[in-house]
């Protein structure tokens, strides 16, 4: 399949117009505005079976934009064999004589410029006629698919190895072109959909509607494509250098899936590339971000530099002959254990650190509590089921739930039982104190809510599926969602005051800032609802189901996810800011302390990254899967590992 | 949607700034703000010019608000648009109220009919999606019918206790309170990037020639970035919503003043028309300004 990216900017380009919206000339006449003809009369008119010269059998559409369509066709001058072509028409809709002559000619110049020109990685031209008001091009037919569409079909990042071969390719004929007599040729217009892959993987520029000769000296007019071109084509000039820019705009976009085009000019220094792709090697970006540099003389002087800058670092690096990059194992922790406790079984709860201790659930049915400072055993508490839930506590008393069914209230200091309270569930909920009641969910598929002191009931309102989340007790409402993706929102007396559904379910706690409630779903998304009336203000699309429990700091919200990464969202506008990979699903909760942000990860390790960045500060393995949060009290770290342990950390 | 076309309809053919308002009895005023605000409603002041240098006026805003009482009340919403049309032979006015209508036909409909549902719907999309379809179908519309044309587009969207605010181009939508004045949308102008990387300082970007080149504005192409964000309703402030010909002749602190010292929106917008015209009016000027009560 053969996708030809038809430029929206063909009509401007051809009436010689700036595509940028010059205000300061909205009081003088626009030639565009002359126009009385509609632009859609004509575009995309041929069927297939018309045949243009008695030689071009037009056998379909490939693409339509702009001014110009690009056909499918046949050359029937090969009757024995099917030979295809490229048939790229130009509707001209100047009512003008002048202004229909200028476009025919910018056409004619298009026709040989790209008829002179002789390189495997551009296109061959065969044919060029003009026909009514319609003008057309007769080109190689390229098997393939361009750059725009391949990052649009993977899910993941593109291989460095890959990119590096297109980016020395694309330096190839960058070169061909500058160097071309008489006059070097500027492409100025490189951007993904522009390159295409051919059946043989290599790279073809296509779409030489603005390139130009380029005159030295002269000013040209301000075209290309928004995003990927350099500053100074805004001032009208093109240059060798501002090929490079967009060459480097172009890898930037391929290696980091960020869109240009969905952000400001020039801003990629603020997407460094291995912040958001950490696979990506330190010498690929420094060539790439040295090809993106404000000033023209700051980049490469030539794409020739630049291609062996691009040779230099796939040599450093290995990509081009071992074709994987082995990540660096670093086989010692980088962060000092302050103390570490052994319990009978897995640990995928969450610790509590209360007057000095830590009190933390286990799978061996124990509630332990244990001295913060030395990891000293102080008490434990046998239930009759795992415990995979955070305690809670309140002065004297700590609170905890079981998959035995019941909700117990212990004392702090010996751990001796207070009272007890039974559902009709497991309960996976961790429970939450507000205005002296006990507020959690079951696998019965209530919310239960029950008084502090006697652990009566106070009352219980019933959900569509079994409740797993922490509820959220915020306004005089409560927040919760169940195991079949209804989220509610009730009063004080259990009364609905909104719901909302997600697709899968909702294990992810809620938690509420500044007005919004934001969740993480299994059904791939975080959502973020208006707590009022229940309004879905925006959702993000994660790579897989979340049960990670999301967490706030300076204007975004941070979650794991089965995908193996920590996420950054920007809160107000739902924009990605970092991701963080690790080496398997992050069923953990991310926690923020000062400007670092700390989570597990199924992979074992508990990460510190810089919260702002997303940058690794350090990693600390321990010997199985983390899936519980951890806690921070007094500048030390506590967490359990399915490894069995429960880990006290400097932070 | 009758009722909209026909408001936006008639819009069209006014020309605010000429129209003769009596003035109000400020005592009156004063006391209607106060017994409004004690009552948490939401207060509204809009005011157009076509300027001291302009021949005609390219400008476009559209207010609708709506509040409601009682046992199970509606929250309160509204919606709150200025776009600024630019492009010869009127195709910026046009391009400004094709936009406006668009949006608010295709905001309306989206979410605040749904607000008139007795049962919540499972399927509505998120409003943020919503706000960002409203300018993706004003540009097509705009590309497709008004050649040559263009034009910047900030929508505010009240909902219960947030604001979605959809942003295209230079016009501009700050919270103003107490605190002082913060942009919440980020002018998609050349010479506000070049500013923003340091290239430019102040007070060269506030005289650059090229000031008025967008890198975004709507009807510029058929692929749109739109900026949307949320932001909870500021308790006993503002939002006002203008277009360069107001901040970009009278400062920010000017603009201020006059906004937190007015008694009322209405009055505070018509005296930022003419701190515009006092200092020279060179553009069209639109001002949309909402005052929230506190909590």
């Amino acid at each position: 399949m053969s996708l030809f990216f038809l430029k929206i900017f063909d009509r401007i380009t051809l009436l010689g117009n700036l595509w940028l919206v010059v205000r300061i000339m909205r009081r003088t006449t626009r030639t565009l505005g002359d126009k009385k003809a509609s632009p859609t009369t004509s575009l995309g008119k041929l069927k297939p079976g018309i045949t243009l010269q008695d030689r071009y059998l037009v056998l379909g559409i490939l693409g339509s934009g702009g001014m110009s369509s690009v056909y499918k066709g046949r050359d029937l001058h090969f009757p024995n064999v099917t030979k295809l072509v490229a048939i790229k028409e130009m509707v001209n809709l100047a009512a003008d004589p002048t202004m229909y002559e200028m476009i025919i000619r910018n056409f004619e110049r298009e026709a040989d410029l790209l008829a002179t020109l002789s390189h495997p990685a551009i296109p061959r031209i065969y044919d060029y006629f003009t026909h009514d008001a319609s003008s057309y091009l007769v080109m190689e037919f390229i098997e393939g698919k361009d750059l725009e569409a391949t990052l649009r079909e993977q899910d993941d990042y593109l291989p460095e190895e890959e990119v590096i071969k297109w980016a020395i390719e694309l330096c190839d004929v960058l070169a061909y072109l500058h160097k071309h007599e008489p006059q070097p040729v500027i492409f100025r217009d490189m951007k993904p959909s522009n390159v295409m892959v051919d059946q043989h993987g290599h790279i073809r520029l296509i779409d030489f509607g603005i390139a130009r000769v380029f005159q030295p000296g002269q000013k040209g007019t301000m075209i290309g494509t928004e995003g990927y071109s350099p500053p100074e084509q805004y001032r009208g000039e093109a240059s060798p250098q501002g090929d490079l820019f967009a060459l480097g705009a172009t890898l930037h976009h391929l290696l980091t899936r960020r869109d240009p085009r969905a952000e400001p000019p020039f801003s990629f220094s603020e997407r460094p590339i291995r912040e958001i792709n950490s696979a990506i090697s330190a010498e690929l970006e420094s060539v790439v971000n040295g090809s993106l540099a404000y000033e023209p003389k700051d980049r490469f002087p030539t794409a020739d530099a630049m291609k062996q800058a691009l040779l230099s670092a796939a040599k450093k690096t290995g990509v081009l002959s071992s074709g994987a990059t082995a990540a660096i194992l670093q086989p010692s922790n980088e962060v000092e254990e302050i103390w570490s406790f052994e319990c009978e079984d897995e640990i995928r709860g969450t610790p509590l650190v209360h007057n000095g201790s830590v009190y933390i659930g286990c799978y061996d049915n124990n509630l332990y509590a244990l001295d913060a400072k030395t990891g000293e055993f102080q008490w434990k508490y046998a239930t009759e089921g795992g415990i995979p839930t955070r305690p809670t506590a309140e002065e004297e008393m700590i609170f905890v739930g079981s998959e035995d069914s019941r909700l117990y209230a212990v004392t702090a200091s010996k751990g001796e039982l207070i009272w007890t309270y039974y559902t009709e569930g497991p309960i996976r909920s961790s429970p939450v104190i507000s205005e002296g009641h006990l507020f959690f969910g079951s696998d019965d598929s209530h919310l239960h809510v029950v008084n502090m002191l006697s652990g009566n009931r106070a009352w219980r309102t019933e959900a569509n599926g079994p409740i797993r989340c922490m509820p959220l007790v915020a306004n005089e409402r409560v927040y919760f969602g169940c195991e079949m993706g209804d989220f509610y929102s009730v009063d004080f007396r259990g009364e609905l005051k909104w719901r909302f559904k997600a697709k899968r379910a909702l294990t992810s706690s809620p938690i509420l800032v500044e007005g919004l409630i934001y969740l993480g779903s299994m059904d791939w998304t975080l959502y973020a609802l208006e707590a009022e009336v229940g309004w879905e203000v925006w959702r993000f699309r994660l790579g897989r189901p979340t049960i990670s429990t999301p967490a706030h700091a300076e204007g975004r919200i941070f979650t794991g996810c089965a995908d193996g990464n920590i996420y950054a969202i920007d809160a107000r506008s739902s924009r990605e800011i970092w991701r963080f990979t690790t080496e398997h699903q992050v069923t953990a909760s991310p926690i923020i302390h000062e400007d670092s942000l700390y989570c597990g990860s199924v992979d074992g390790s508990m990460y510190c990254l810089d919260m702002r960045s997303g940058r690794l500060r350090w990693r600390f393995r321990t010997g199985a899967a983390i899936t519980g949060t951890s806690a921070i009290d007094d500048n030390i770290l506590y967490f359990g590992s399915m490894d069995k342990r429960i880990y006290a950390l400097v932070t | 949607m009758d009722f909209l076309d026909r408001l936006l309809g008639k819009r069209k053919h006014l020309a605010p700034d000429i129209i003769d308002t009596a003035p109000l009895d400020p005592a009156m005023v004063e006391q209607v703000e106060k017994v409004a605000l004690e009552k948490g409603r939401i207060l509204v002041g809009t005011a157009q010019s076509t300027g001291l240098e302009r021949s005609h006026n390219e400008d476009t805003l559209f207010v609708m608000q709506g509040n409601s009482e009682g046992e199970g009340s509606l929250p309160n919403f509204g919606l709150f648009i200025v776009a600024d049309g630019m492009g010869g032979h009127r195709a910026g006015e046009v391009a400004s109220a094709i936009s406006v209508r668009k949006v608010a036909h295709r905001i309306t409909q989206d979410t605040i009919l749904h607000l008139f549902d007795e049962q919540n719907s499972d399927e509505i999309p998120p409003i943020q999606d919503m706000v960002r379809q409203a300018l993706e179908v004003a540009n097509d519309a705009v590309v497709e019918r008004v050649p040559g044309g263009g034009t910047t587009l900030t929508v505010a969207l009240l909902l219960g206790n947030y604001l979605t605010i959809g942003h295209v181009g230079d016009s501009r939508a700050s919270i103003i309170s107490d605190n002082g004045s913060k942009a919440i949308t980020r002018d998609h102008s050349l010479v506000e990037r070049l500013r923003e990387l340091g290239q430019l300082s102040e007070e060269e970007a506030a005289s650059h020639p090229q000031r008025n080149v967008l890198y975004r504005a709507i009807g510029q192409g058929t692929n749109l970035e739109v900026d949307v964000v949320s932001h909870p309703v500021p308790s006993n402030g503002y939002i006002l919503i203008c277009s360069d010909g107001l901040w970009g002749v009278v400062e920010e602190d000017d603009i201020q003043n006059i906004v937190l010292n007015s008694s009322h929106p209405q009055i505070a917008c018509e005296q930022l028309i003419q701190a515009a015209n006092a200092a020279g009016g060179p553009d069209n000027i639109t001002a949309v300004l909402v005052q929230f009560p506190s909590e």
